[in-house]
């Protein structure tokens, strides 16, 4: 009779340690096959992680807050140690950018006279919207930030956003009430850009290292550390002449550039929307805008 | 005797803890902190915590917590969906199969197996990661999150485990 019983208990043991197996086994199966559903771009797996995304944004959002007020304050007293060094350097700026500032003057006189002459149509301004950095996962696979705006603000995939006046990345998933900054340093992030002293033409290619590298570059140019990346118009994907920032080494099949802004200072940032395809396909199409007319354009 | 309503809900709540903690975890890393340099290398704050309770309590942090946890950390860092879910369904399984050789060892072997388990977890990872988007990421921010994974051990497990003592004692 116990034999029997401790037989049975046996065989149910036997029997719960197999379904256990088979459990973590089917949630192994379950995780590739989310992989490869999620390699294969399939609507539901989008629409579900931008459901998480906007579920857990509030509470990202609680959390930042009190994050960015301490961080204001580390902010603050650093500025407070160097503040003689900054003046000095300020004062060494301002004293240059006042020479800028003439030059962009007679510049700017120039421009306009020129565009009367041609009748230039200027691009339209663009529509922006400026919204908080809410979550930044801190991961050495992926660089990309959670912002506190979604579609029903108007965001939109593939719109640009900046800081400043700097790119800093493009909009890759949306929510609702929440987004997903992919910054041009993430291992997905291909923009077309060129060096804004040669125009030369080049694909910026992220790698998850904070600076991203230069790939098929047109031509054999003589890159130097120091030059100028912006975005080029290639691929309408965004306007060109958008700042991104300077190659820093050029060595042989390596260029890399060091962005104007880097990941730890965005705290807000622009979603900028112009008009144009921007670099990942559009879900629904942006509202028509009307364009401005060229000043004397009509005549 | 059957113990009361509230005796069991007490004990239902604090069978919560594990998962709660960890998920505090997941939140906590996805604060922006805006430290220079740091984001990119922050430590895997989640991957501690299932391996502790993996560990300690496997049965009130199982796998599939272990995988939700995962996929969710996926959408929130915005990696390939299913990449850390795997990772840490892996950790899970892995700690929670040779918990009775954890138990009554030092703490030493226990940081020094949750080396080997973190480092096999984040090279995974990146090899999932760059077999997932075709191009090689850069090793060395997984390197250094690797070791600030693993600075970071004691202290976190001796808050875990003053929170298992103070909540989980009985229960």
């Amino acid at each position: 009779m116990r034999a029997k019983q401790s037989g049975a208990v046996g065989r149910l043991a036997t029997l719960r340690l197999l379904a256990q197996r088979f459990a973590f086994l089917s949630l192994v199966a379950a995780a590739f096959l989310l992989m490869i559903l999620g390699k294969a771009d399939i609507f539901l797996i989008e629409r579900t992680r931008a459901l998480v995304m906007d579920g857990i944004a509030p509470v990202l959002d609680v959390l930042s807050r009190p994050a960015a007020s301490i961080a204001q304050v580390v902010d603050q007293v650093r500025e407070l140690a160097a503040l003689r060094q900054e003046n000095a350097r300020l004062k060494a700026e301002n004293q240059r950018l006042l020479h800028w500032q003439t030059v962009a003057r007679r510049l700017q006189n120039e421009n306009s006279v020129l565009h009367e002459q041609l009748n230039y149509i200027p691009d339209p301004d663009p529509a922006f919207i400026t919204t908080r950095v809410i979550g930044d996962m801190g991961s050495a696979f992926g660089q990309s930030m959670l912002l506190a705006a979604g579609s029903a603000d108007g965001v939109r995939k593939g719109q640009a956003v900046l800081a400043g006046e700097n790119l800093v990345g493009y909009i890759a998933e949306v929510g609702e009430h929440s987004s997903r900054l992919l910054l041009l340093t993430d291992i997905n992030a291909h923009l077309p850009v060129m060096l804004e002293s040669t125009r030369t033409r080049a694909i910026l290619a992220g790698d998850n290292n904070d600076r991203p590298r230069l790939k098929y570059v047109a031509g054999n140019p003589n890159i130097q550390p120091g030059d100028r990346v912006v975005t080029s118009a290639s691929g309408a994907a965004f306007p060109p002449g958008l700042p991104i920032g300077t190659v820093v080494s050029a060595m042989d099949g390596s260029i890399r550039v060091d962005p104007f802004v880097h990941r730890n200072e965005l705290e807000y940032v622009a979603i900028v929307d112009y008009g144009l395809g921007g670099i990942l396909p559009f879900t629904e199409r942006p509202p028509p805008r009307p364009r401005r007319h060229a000043p004397g354009g009509e005549n | 005797m059957k113990p009361s309503i509230w005796v069991r809900i007490d004990a239902g709540v604090r069978h919560l803890v594990p998962f709660a903690v960890t998920l505090a975890l997941l939140l906590l890393t996805a604060v922006p902190t805006r430290l220079p340099a740091f984001a990119s290398i922050a430590p895997m704050l989640p991957l501690m915590g299932v391996y502790y309770w993996a560990i300690y309590r496997p049965d009130l942090l199982p796998a599939w917590v272990a995988f939700l946890i995962g996929a969710l950390s996926d959408i929130v860092a915005g990696t390939p969906l299913g990449v850390n879910a795997l990772v840490l369904l892996l950790v899970q399984g892995t700690a929670a199969s040779q918990r009775r050789f954890f138990l009554a060892k030092s703490f030493l072997v226990s940081w020094w197996a949750f080396g080997l388990l973190a480092g096999g977890a984040t090279g995974l990872g990146w090899v999932l990661v760059t077999v997932l988007s075709g191009r090689a990421a850069e090793p060395s921010p997984v390197f250094f999150q690797y070791l600030m994974t693993l600075g970071l051990f004691p202290p976190l497990t001796w808050i875990l485990a003053r929170t298992q003592l103070a909540l989980l004692k009985d229960v």
